[in-house]
């Protein structure tokens, strides 16, 4: 919306300061000026200066020159002339025109004033300043003709729409009704509408003649040939104009206004205003303005009830200003008089007692209740000239129940070298359906941002896969990421939201360089960051299984072969491995992508893992290997178990040092070396014990089919 | 090294003194030409080895030879050189490697450093745990709620009623098949993370203070500055006697501890259903002091958040739970900020898009 203060200055003249000033005085209230463009002439003198204003929705009362200078009258308190059009006497009629409101529940004032003998054509000189062509000018809104820019100057000036009709179109009179079933009407955007029986319609009677607070209809419109008029000047409900006009698909000043409530009141101003600028090319008015008034909804807008307002709430809400003093009694009735209200006082005789009736103006819908009040006093006084205090504290400080638990999740990661991402909440049904840890219950949008973002993702999966591939095709070939984010899964009734962690890797370790050779990352360099994430927490047991393929239960994203599933506690708290080659191939994916899901709202059911010291024997360790050949099909769990299953105190670790093949062994043999550590807390190992404990390893890992190489 | 055992004669102090100063010679040259482990060995070996080391091979020769009223000076003189051998010894062990022999060892040292990688925290995780800790110093809880709301929640309860144009401003994304059910029941995805301050005044009376952070997400069409999906600091203090002041000296603090102390806070009017009275906050501009710049648009100013007393239909609603919240008797402030944008003024990123691909180039430069 754009403001001349040319035009501002001519309702008060007696503005204190330059167009600058007055630009940023009126945004530090809440008038919010956007732009300032010097117009010619200097500040203050000749075309003054061009506002692009930025005025929030339920200001519109301000969204016009004569709301701004309202404004800026506060502020300096200066007296605000009322705005009058004077207009010549009208010739008297035997039979006044008919306005019948129909609807009483949607409209609530309509006035109307015949026109005749008019000359419809380009605007004339208008007072003796010829307002229209100079302000259209510097706004550089087009002349059209008189009509139509006599009811564009009241929008300018007052925010009033307003509507002129052929008057010779009209048959009989005006209705304010709905529409009946089937009724149409050609609106004078040249549509042909249908309407529905809930559109709010202003007809003569016979015809429906335009969307009442929208558009007016086409056969009714001002031509050239036109030699009288009607003026309309209406009040409509905002939700019976908002309901029309979304019907339609519309979206007019008209419409805007009235959706955001009109002043009641100002009407028959508006009219005299469109009549006088039509009138100055001749033509003389019929009778005295028709003004239809539904006392119910009068009530609920020009006339409502005064409300109470206390200076102690004032300043209980309020608070401290920069200026001891305060807010004072003067301070709000300065304020809210400025602003058009009425003040009755009704509070004890002491100044800290002051208490007021409050009336409040026709204009200013958005004003109901005493809050509104303080925050029309708090804005006009100046936001800034209240003091910065702090409040006390408070109760204890609580951090999220799983708040600590989140933060070790991703302390681990990072320190694992993967990057923090955030994916799309979103993804396609499709998507969905491959990674979904439950089939069929994504939840779909109603309207989503894309047919690729139409369901709501059950796993970050997904999201991962297309981050990784954005990597790859934008040729970063080392890519490791996780997110941290919510998933969710129900249907359109209910939706469960679970916290979930999804990670994925693909190319070489980082630990590369000049001196040491590139090394792809594989299944077991994720496979232990799961571990260390699982770590963290207190758990009684973790293990890693797979299934058979043709169980069905690895999730589809899978390698069925290079995939494992992570339990925890018996839980079943995520999947991860390579991608299926498959799903691979379909992206254009080459290199072997490694991912998986972590579902943390189990993982968070277990505490945080509390280190606890063990006291660190003095005494010599014995480290001592036992190089093996197993059949393929022996996997190192079982050598692992069957040596955890000897139970020898001094057996304090061992592990998988060297897994590999050699031509040298049987087809289907591997060759393991199995590294143990023996150390006992309270004395030095004989060789005797070490010889036994020894033979025991051998014999146990035999049973379950491994062989000493010879 | 070959040392020279001198022939001993005759056992008066002058020809003792010529023998031992000689061996001493001898043995100070030997230490002073050890240069690596093995050296030092050797020299241990061949002057204090028990068989065949010269101290005891000296002793042997000489102490046999001398005449009984000699033998007192020569163990004298004796222990001496076996003290100096000794020392010489234990300097040779202390002094380790010679430079000649850590030359040998050389590496280049110019070659880059062979790097762990440290993963990088998300940019807007580390904004949102900046701004909570902020608010938690100042006795702040940290409080969340679901990503997908009732329309009661995030519309109704908020004082936005249905058929409210304010809805318009908060494009929304709703879960499908909602038609049929009541208004506030339907589902959606939550515009903002206000409804948590519901969620949170209906289960706890006052006095409370919560920062909320989350994810939210409108259906708005992305540019370089708008993402359907985004992040949102909310903040809630409600109690008795908490004024606009207040709101006013908190923000102010919490953004000099986010900005720098410098920073400089302007607060206007503005809208929002669900306090009044309403205000936007801006800051002194954090690249040019206030002077104007092309971040500021020149006005030395940036607008950072929204906030405003809380609306008393808002607190009408959480009575309906809690009858605490009368509003009558508590008051009680909002606010909430954007994490994206002071991400991106904080860190210099132009394009919001690029905090949600997952460019691990971009990512990176955070760790
Ligand atoms: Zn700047």
């Amino acid at each position: 919306m754009k403001i001349l203060t040319k035009w501002l200055r001519a309702y008060l003249p007696g503005l204190p300061v330059d167009d600058a000033r007055l630009a940023e005085d009126l945004t530090l209230r809440g008038i919010a000026v956007e732009g300032i463009y010097d117009l010619g002439s200097g500040n203050g003198s000749g075309n003054g200066s061009l506002f692009e204003m930025d005025i929030t929705t339920n200001r519109v009362d301000a969204m016009n020159h004569y709301g701004v200078a309202r404004e800026a009258a506060a502020i300096y308190g200066l007296a605000l002339p009322v705005l009058d059009f004077a207009l010549p006497e009208f010739r008297p009629t035997a039979k006044p025109f008919s306005v019948r409101i129909e609807a009483e529940d949607a409209c609530g004032r309509f006035t109307a004033r015949v026109l005749r003998g008019v000359t419809i054509g380009p605007s004339r000189d208008w007072f003796a300043g010829a307002e229209v062509a100079t302000y259209f000018g510097l706004l550089e809104q087009k002349q059209i003709s008189n009509a139509v820019d006599a009811t564009n100057f009241a929008w300018i000036a007052m925010g009033q729409p307003t509507h002129v009709f052929d008057l010779d179109k009209i048959e009989g009179g005006i209705v304010v009704r709905r529409a009946r079933k089937g009724e149409r009407v050609k609106t004078l955007d040249g549509v042909e509408r249908t309407l529905d029986p809930e559109d709010l319609i202003i007809a003569d009677h016979l015809k429906p003649l335009g969307l009442a607070g929208v558009m007016g209809g086409w056969d009714s419109m001002i031509t050239t040939e036109t030699k009288n008029v009607l003026v309309e000047a209406a009040w409509f409900d905002p939700v019976a104009v908002r309901r029309t006009a979304r019907r339609h698909g519309l979206h007019t000043d008209a419409s805007h206004r009235f959706e955001r409530g009109a002043d009641f009141n100002a009407g028959h101003v508006a009219s005299a205003l469109v009549s006088s600028i039509l009138l100055a090319n001749g033509g003389w008015i019929e009778g005295d303005l028709v003004d239809a008034r539904v006392p119910a909804l009068e009530a609920r807008t020009a006339n409502r009830k005064p409300v109470e307002l206390k200076l102690s709430e004032v300043r209980r809400i309020l608070g401290a200003t920069v200026d001891a003093e305060g807010i004072t009694a003067a301070t709000v009735e300065g304020v809210l008089i400025a602003l058009g209200c009425g003040l009755a006082t009704c509070g004890g005789a002491a100044l800290d007692n002051a208490a007021w009736l409050v009336t409040l103006p026709s204009w200013r819908l958005d004003l109901e209740r005493e809050i509104d009040l303080i925050e029309e006093v708090a804005r006009v006084y100046g936001y800034n000239r209240f003091a910065n205090t702090l409040p006390a504290f408070g109760e204890g400080v609580r951090a999220l129940p799983w708040a600590a638990q989140e933060s070790e999740v991703r302390r681990t990661l990072l320190a694992a070298g993967f990057h923090e991402a955030i994916g799309s909440t979103f993804c396609s049904a499709a998507e969905a359906a491959l990674t979904a840890p439950q089939p069929g219950l994504a939840v779909p949008l109603g309207n989503p941002l894309s047919e690729e973002a139409g369901v709501l993702r059950p796993s970050p999966v997904a999201g991962m896969l297309a981050m990784i591939a954005g990597n790859l095709h934008r040729d970063v070939s080392d890519v490791r990421l996780f997110e941290l984010g919510t998933v969710f899964s129900g249907t359109t009734e209910k939706v469960d939201e679970r916290p979930a962690l999804s990670f994925g890797a693909v190319g070489t370790l980082p630990e590369q360089g000049a001196l040491h050779a590139a090394r792809a990352i594989e299944f077991h360099d994720v496979k232990g960051v799961v571990e260390q994430v699982v770590g963290r927490f207190h758990a009684r047991a973790v293990l890693f299984d797979h299934f058979p393929a043709e169980a069905g239960l690895t999730p589809e994203w899978l390698h069925p072969y290079r995939a494992a599933r992570v339990v925890v506690d018996g839980m079943t708290a995520g999947w991860f491995g390579q991608l299926h080659p498959r799903v691979a191939a379909e992206r254009k994916l080459k290199d072997p992508v490694l991912l998986g899901e972590l579902y943390l709202d189990r993982l968070y059911k277990l505490p945080l893992r509390q280190p606890i010291a063990r006291e660190i024997s003095r005494f010599q360790p014995v480290r001592r290997d036992f190089s093996l050949v197993l059949d393929v099909s022996i996997t190192w769990e079982k050598i692992d178990q069957a040596v955890a299953g000897l139970r020898i105190p001094e057996l304090v670790e061992w592990r998988a040092r060297e897994v590999f093949r050699d031509a040298k062994l049987g087809a289907g043999e591997y060759a393991l070396l199995l590294g143990a550590t023996f150390q006992a807390a309270d004395r030095t190992l004989r060789e005797e014990e070490l010889q036994e404990f020894q033979s025991r390893v051998v014999e146990a890992v035999g049973k379950v089919g491994a062989r000493l190489r010879s | 090294m070959n040392i020279e055992i001198p022939n001993l004669t005759a056992f008066d102090e002058a020809a003792l003194d010529s023998a031992f100063v000689q061996l001493e010679r001898q043995a100070r040259a030997a230490a002073a030409a050890l240069d690596n482990e093995a050296a030092v060995d050797g020299f241990k070996l061949q002057w204090l080895g028990r068989k065949q080391g010269l101290l005891n091979e000296i002793s042997g020769r000489w102490l046999k030879a001398a005449p009984g009223e000699a033998k007192k000076l020569l163990g004298v003189r004796f222990n001496a050189l076996k003290a100096v051998v000794e020392t010489l010894l234990d300097e040779a062990l202390g002094a380790g490697p010679t430079d000649a022999a850590l030359a040998r060892e050389a590496i280049d040292i110019t070659l880059p450093g062979t790097r762990r990688l440290m993963g990088a925290e998300h940019p807007i995780t580390r904004t949102l745990n900046e701004i909570v800790s902020v608010f938690a110093a100042l006795g702040y809880s940290v409080g969340v709620g679901p990503e997908v709301e009732t329309d009661y929640y995030n519309f109704e309860s908020m004082n936005f009623p249905p058929g409210h144009p304010a809805r318009d401003t908060q494009d929304t994304l709703v879960v499908a098949g909602q038609e049929r059910r009541p208004q506030r029941d339907r589902l959606l995805m939550r515009t903002h993370t206000s409804p948590v301050q519901m969620r949170t005044m209906e289960s706890q009376p006052p006095p409370v203070r919560i920062v909320i952070p989350g994810k939210v997400h409108r259906n708005d069409a992305a540019d370089a500055t708008h993402s359907p999906i985004f992040h949102q600091v909310e903040g809630l203090c409600v109690d008795t006697n908490i004024t606009f002041s207040d709101l006013k000296g908190t923000l102010d603090h919490a953004m000099k501890v986010l900005f720098g102390s410098a920073v400089k806070t302007r607060f206007f009017p503005s809208f929002f259903p669900f306090t009044e009275p309403s205000a936007d906050v801006q800051i002194s501009c954090i690249f040019c002091g206030g002077k104007g710049c092309r971040k500021c648009k020149n006005s030395g100013w940036i607008e950072l958040l929204g906030c405003g007393m809380v609306d008393p239909a808002v607190f009408a609603f959480a009575a309906e739970k809690q009858p605490a919240y009368d509003p009558k008797k508590i008051s009680g402030f909002a606010f909430g900020m954007g994490v994206e944008r002071i991400a991106m003024m904080k860190y210099g990123i132009s394009e919001i898009g690029s905090l949600f691909a997952g460019d691990m180039r971009f990512l990176g430069q955070f760790a």
